[in-house]
């Protein structure tokens, strides 16, 4: 038995590869590891979609802050203390009963890190990438939700610099809840616009 | 700080509304190596999106349509081209490191390496 099972015509792994790699940088003194186990931690532990559902409750429940992030969804956003790389230009869009917006990256997987975190593997994925702007309400009933032909649906592509937020609409039956009590309702997937946020 | 690493001790990996954020360790590495080296100043982040564009790109042109879609493995193949065309680190390079590394000796810490049949 041997643990020289890959031949040298077959291609390393991509774990070997990635594992090379930061080997070699680490080497040539390019990342610290302890560093970039810093950022990796903060990613998997404190970034994430909980940050956007403290904006979307706050918009809910204070009409001058949804005004503005309405009007700025940066500096709205930064007022609750968060922004940084990949949140440098978020715009929010509300939906309403008669329009709908949905987000999706097709050339690649931008995505507003700050408030989503990362992006799930059905945004990179392809297929979604590429159906959702030619057949949008198809794509959103696949998803499970399914939308009134009156509604507007509005498609945003994140290709530019611009990083989009949706703002889903309150669910009814929820006026007497706190702010804090309506985070809980708001998912990511209501953020990016494959859901509604739904009462308790 | 070795807890992203862990898959199946106290430190599990995270999860963002029940998905795992990083399916495999090394995704997670792929992903903190692109945005650390960002941070650090070494490339800005357009050059390393257009880089992860053209390989997503490359991949729909030409994988045949059962072929599974492995996203960082294509993010770990655009962050090497920017450091290709860097000349920080060439692909001969990791290529010849990777190898090295497969050589290992039993009982080194190949922690998710565990294609091979023998027993631990």
């Amino acid at each position: 038995m041997t643990t020289t099972t890959r031949g040298h015509d077959e291609p390393p792994s991509v774990a070997l590869r990635t594992e090379a790699l930061e080997q070699l940088l680490t080497e040539r003194g390019l990342i610290d590891p302890k560093v970039m186990n810093g950022i990796i931690t903060q990613y998997e532990t404190t970034v994430g979609p909980l940050n956007g559902a403290k904006v979307v409750a706050r918009a809910w429940t204070d009409p001058e802050y949804r005004h503005r992030l309405l009007e700025d969804g940066t500096a709205a956003i930064k007022e609750l203390g968060f922004g940084g790389f990949q949140g440098e230009h978020i715009v929010a869009v509300a939906n309403t009963p008669t329009t709908h917006h949905v987000v999706v990256c097709t050339l690649c997987s931008c995505y507003p890190w700050p408030v989503l975190g990362l992006p799930p593997s059905w945004y990179k994925d392809p297929a979604y990438r590429a159906r959702v702007v030619r057949e949008p309400r198809t794509v959103l009933s696949e998803m499970g939700l399914e939308l009134d032909d009156e509604v507007q649906v509005v498609v945003h592509d994140s290709t530019s610099e611009v990083r989009w937020l949706v703002l889903p609409e309150r669910p009814a039956g929820t006026e007497h809840l706190t702010e804090e009590e309506l985070v809980p309702l708001v998912t990511r997937d209501a953020m990016v616009g494959v859901a509604k946020a739904a009462a308790p | 700080m070795s807890a992203p690493l862990d898959i199946e001790g106290p430190a599990a990996p995270p999860r963002s509304n029940g998905e795992l954020l990083f399916t495999e360790p090394w995704e997670s590495r792929a992903f903190g190596m692109a945005v650390t080296l960002y941070e650090a100043g070494a490339f800005t982040w357009p050059d390393f999106q257009t880089a992860l564009i053209a390989r997503i790109a490359a991949w729909e042109a030409t994988a045949s349509p059962d072929e599974p879609y492995d996203y960082y493995q294509l993010w770990l193949a655009a962050l090497e081209d920017v450091l290709a065309g860097l000349c920080a680190v060439s692909s001969d390079e990791v290529t010849v490191r990777a190898r090295a590394l497969a050589r290992r000796p039993p009982g080194h810490d190949h922690r998710d390496l565990h294609d091979h049949d023998h027993p631990h």
